[in-house]
């Protein structure tokens, strides 16, 4: 190992700084998203890199990898002033890019992927499949990883996937290996593997900068930590040097998000609207029950993959419930797609609102009445004027900022767009509203607003379901916090119970 | 407050509004005007102006549009439909022949029984086992154009129900083409299904995004299935007017016309990949395609001129109306 690293890295010895980011600054259409940003990371280092959602680690891992231009700032690899502008000059850089979403071809195998766009070539020019293979062989070898390089990446599991993702960056001579949140779709036995594969990579002297929000991985693989927030630099230091409450202080800040704050509501109602039991789907959800009455917010609060969003598509009927009780008002409730829900008065607004959430290419006008054109036909035939009135009642109650509702939603701020499909849902008159991560890239305005909206619809007697990896907003408009792991509820907390944020962050980290 | 410059916004001037007009939605239009007047100030004294050219230009549209009408609505779902033209000349022998043994009606609805079983299957096998319908129909096409000849042994099929030939495509209705009337009821009942029903919103949400769909409550599935069934139904149509108009059924008759029908749709606007489709625009497609072959003929040019005429035409004119 020893040997290799010495070849790999020629000059390069442990504790020299490889990569370093001086006064990085970063604008988005006159709003900075980076101010006045160091970071550096030295060879054979873990250095982690954390910060809430918008305190610009991906804007600054991108300016890293030639994805986005700084607006002004220097960045010296090995020491040397280096343009890094494009993908390519990254690359040159050593830079590697481990992808949260993968990068990798799924239909051709390991030794392809790793040798993808620097393929050994043969005397007469042609792709030399074997040189490739043993190359492939060679690298996870040193990686000590057992992956066949000649199965398909698709026959693979997740896990895998990551590790030749891993394998092919280090095949470009990477350096600097950028990992954004790689444990987030692993199982705990796949973790420790990464982990062992970092461990043999630090030694090579190969730079690592890490990406999580999980404390326990960061203080059991990282060197130093580095906290951006709000575009700026908080702090770096050795992982021995801070303790978790002072970096989730750090991540979280004291948040100056004036409306933000609980407010006690009245309780409508005792009665119960939704009443799960044991509610299981493949491995995401196991188990999960709760009850949601009249009127009543209830915050979803978990990690990634911990089986939040999971249990929203169950209730939604986008997955079919495989075993436990689903009862609304009382009565038993199956949902073999959304469209049950939504007659049974279940509604959902989903994660991806650009996916899942609008038809971007069409009008607000028309997503708007894409669930309530039954209401606005005349003889049987969808009336353009009562559409219209619809259109306008809806973007009025809910405030969409809209200067003419015949244009495409996909003109419309992030916000505004989500406004467009929550009010999409008023119109259905629903009992339950469920909305998984309402307020993500949304501005902090409009995060009131929508906050706004979802407290005035529980005090009109509806259930409401919020999943949200905000906690701020989650503690503003909860009444009660559930807190999934492994696809169960294992909490059900009172509001009041919960002092401040931090104590919440600590309690999904299974504190 | 900083919102104020919003709400003083005036009016913006005609000319203004003029600037800002999507040219590129009109192209068809503003082309169909644009070689029609070419043609008209080239060819005025060929006669192609006169009542019966002008006429000739709209029934030889007539077929395609019918088909065309159906395949905006499965472009539309972001689907694609191969098979309509094979599924005419099917359509075409069965009703010819059912008429000859059985008589007009069993005749028609043989004709049309066609069109609901092989668009039901190709729409049964595109939402329910989520096979492209690229495939599907490709494969359709095939399998319905070789039914038609070997039931027939590939000879025509004469037609002497001189009611059949009346009612479809063969007859005028007053001084009326009796296919013009075919060719307007379709565009009416495409652009009243397409703009002013549920179904219609519904297959261009599915087109343009079918997972929002879906979380909208739309059965998608469904909707993909009913539009492949209409579109079978449209081409079975299409089929029974090529066997009125030329008093048989052949198994040729339609062969071809899946690719013109295609190029009507998107030459009409509606998007390839769905989403977006315009009735009114496939029918001047299908009208801008005619009025070509029309002029081309009259200039004098040979077929084989005329398909290069005509596919420059086509691309160039999709070229324009493509976004920046």
């Amino acid at each position: 190992m020893e040997a290799k690293a010495a070849t790999d890295d020629g000059a390069v010895g442990p504790d020299r700084t490889v990569i370093e980011m001086k006064g990085i600054h970063k604008s988005f259409g006159g709003v900075p998203v980076l101010r006045d940003v160091d970071f550096e990371v030295k060879a054979g280092e873990v250095h982690a890199l954390a910060g809430g959602n918008g305190a610009g680690k991906s804007t600054l891992m991108k300016i890293l990898q030639g994805v986005y231009s700084k607006d002004s700032g220097e960045i010296f690899v090995d020491g040397k002033a280096t343009t890094i502008d494009s993908f390519q000059s990254a690359k040159a850089a050593g830079i590697g890019m481990v992808f949260q979403e993968f990068s990798l071809v799924p239909t051709l195998t390991v030794a392809q992927n790793i040798s993808l766009t620097v393929e050994p070539r043969t005397k007469l020019g042609l792709i030399n499949d074997r040189a490739a293979r043993d190359r492939a062989r060679e690298i996870l070898g040193g990686m000590g990883v057992d992956i066949n390089p000649n199965a398909e990446v698709r026959s693979l599991s997740t896990a895998y996937w990551q590790l030749t993702e891993i394998a092919k960056a280090l095949v470009q001579d990477a350096r600097v290996l950028i990992m954004d949140e790689p444990s987030a779709s692993l199982a705990k036995h796949e973790v420790e593997t990464l982990f062992e594969l970092i461990e043999r990579l630090k030694a090579r002297g190969i730079a690592i900068i890490y990406i999580s929000h999980r404390m326990d991985e960061v203080y059991r693989i990282a060197d130093r930590i580095t906290i951006l927030r709000d575009g700026r630099r908080l702090l770096t230091k050795p992982l021995d040097e801070v303790t978790p409450e002072q970096i989730v202080e750090g991540i979280v800040g004291k948040q100056v998000e004036g409306e933000l704050v609980y407010q006690a509501r009245e309780h409508t109602s005792d009665e119960v609207l939704l009443e799960a039991h044991d509610l299981t789907v493949g491995t995401h959800l196991q188990g999960a029950s709760f009850t949601l009455r009249k009127g009543e917010i209830i915050g979803l609060a978990g990690l990634m993959g911990s089986g939040r969003t999971e249990l929203a598509q169950a209730l939604f009927g986008v997955d079919r419930i495989e075993s436990g009780k689903l009862l609304l008002n009382g009565a038993p409730l199956t949902l073999a797609s959304p469209k049950d829900a939504i007659d049974a008065g279940i509604v959902l607004v989903p994660e991806d609102r650009r996916a899942q959430g609008l038809v971007l290419e069409h009008s607000v006008r028309e997503n708007l009445l894409l669930p309530i054109l039954d209401d606005v036909k005349l003889r049987g035939f969808v009336d353009p004027r009562l559409g219209q009135k619809k259109t306008q009642a809806l973007i009025e109650q809910f405030g969409v900022k809209v200067q003419d509702p015949g244009k495409p939603v996909n003109r419309l701020s992030g916000g505004n767009q989500q406004k467009v499909v929550i009010a999409k849902w008023l119109g259905t008159s629903p009992q339950v509203l469920i909305l998984d991560e309402p307020t993500a890239g949304v501005d902090i305005g409009t995060k009131t607003e929508i906050v706004g909206m979802i407290r005035e619809l529980a005090d009109a007697g509806v259930g409401v379901i919020v999943i949200s990896s905000e906690y701020p907003e989650l503690l503003a408009v909860s009444d009660r916090i559930l807190i999934m792991r492994r696809g169960a509820i294992v909490k059900n907390l009172a509001r009041e119970d919960i002092p401040d944020e931090e104590a919440l962050q600590l309690m999904v980290l299974g504190g | 407050m900083v919102s104020s410059t919003a709400e003083t916004a005036v009016q913006p001037s005609f000319a203004q509004r003029l600037g800002q007009i999507d040219w590129r939605r009109y192209i068809i239009y503003i082309a169909f005007v644009l070689i029609f007047v070419f043609f008209a100030f080239l060819l005025g004294r060929q006669g192609f102006l006169s009542g019966n050219n002008l006429v000739n230009i709209f029934r030889q549209a007539a077929t395609i549009t019918v088909m065309a009408v159906a395949m905006t609505f499965v472009i539309a779902c972001a689907e694609i439909d191969l098979s309509v033209g094979s599924v005419a000349g099917l359509s075409s022998v069965i009703a010819a022949m059912t008429i000859a043994t059985y008589g007009l009606v069993p005749g028609i609805l043989a004709g049309l029984a066609v069109g609901v079983v092989i668009g039901g299957i190709n729409g049964a096998l595109v939402s329910t086992l989520g096979i492209p319908s690229f495939l599907v129909t490709l494969g359709m096409l095939g399998i319905a154009f070789g039914l038609a000849q070997w039931i027939t042994a590939s000879a025509p099929q004469p037609i002497l129900d001189e009611t059949y030939i009346q009612i479809f495509g063969g007859g005028n209705f007053g001084p009326i083409p009796g296919l013009l009337i075919w060719m307007a009821l379709a565009i009416v009942a495409g652009v009243l299904f397409l703009n002013r029903t549920k179904f219609g919103r519904q297959v261009l949400a599915t087109g343009g995004n079918r997972q929002a769909a879906e979380y909208a409550g739309v059965k998608t599935k469904r909707i993909k299935f009913t539009v492949l069934l209409l579109s079978g139904m449209a081409a079975a149509l299409a089929g029974m007017l090529y066997a009125g108009r030329l008093h048989s059924g052949r198994f040729q008759w339609g062969q071809g016309d899946e690719m013109s029908a295609i190029a009507a749709v998107i030459l009409g606007g509606t998007s390839l990949f769905g989403g977006a489709g315009s009735v009114v625009g496939t029918l001047f497609g299908a009208l801008l395609m005619s009025l070509i072959n029309n002029g081309l003929i009259l200039a004098g040019l040979d077929s084989s001129q005329q398909q290069v005429v005509r596919g420059i035409i086509i691309i160039l004119a999709v070229a324009l109306a493509r976004k920046k």
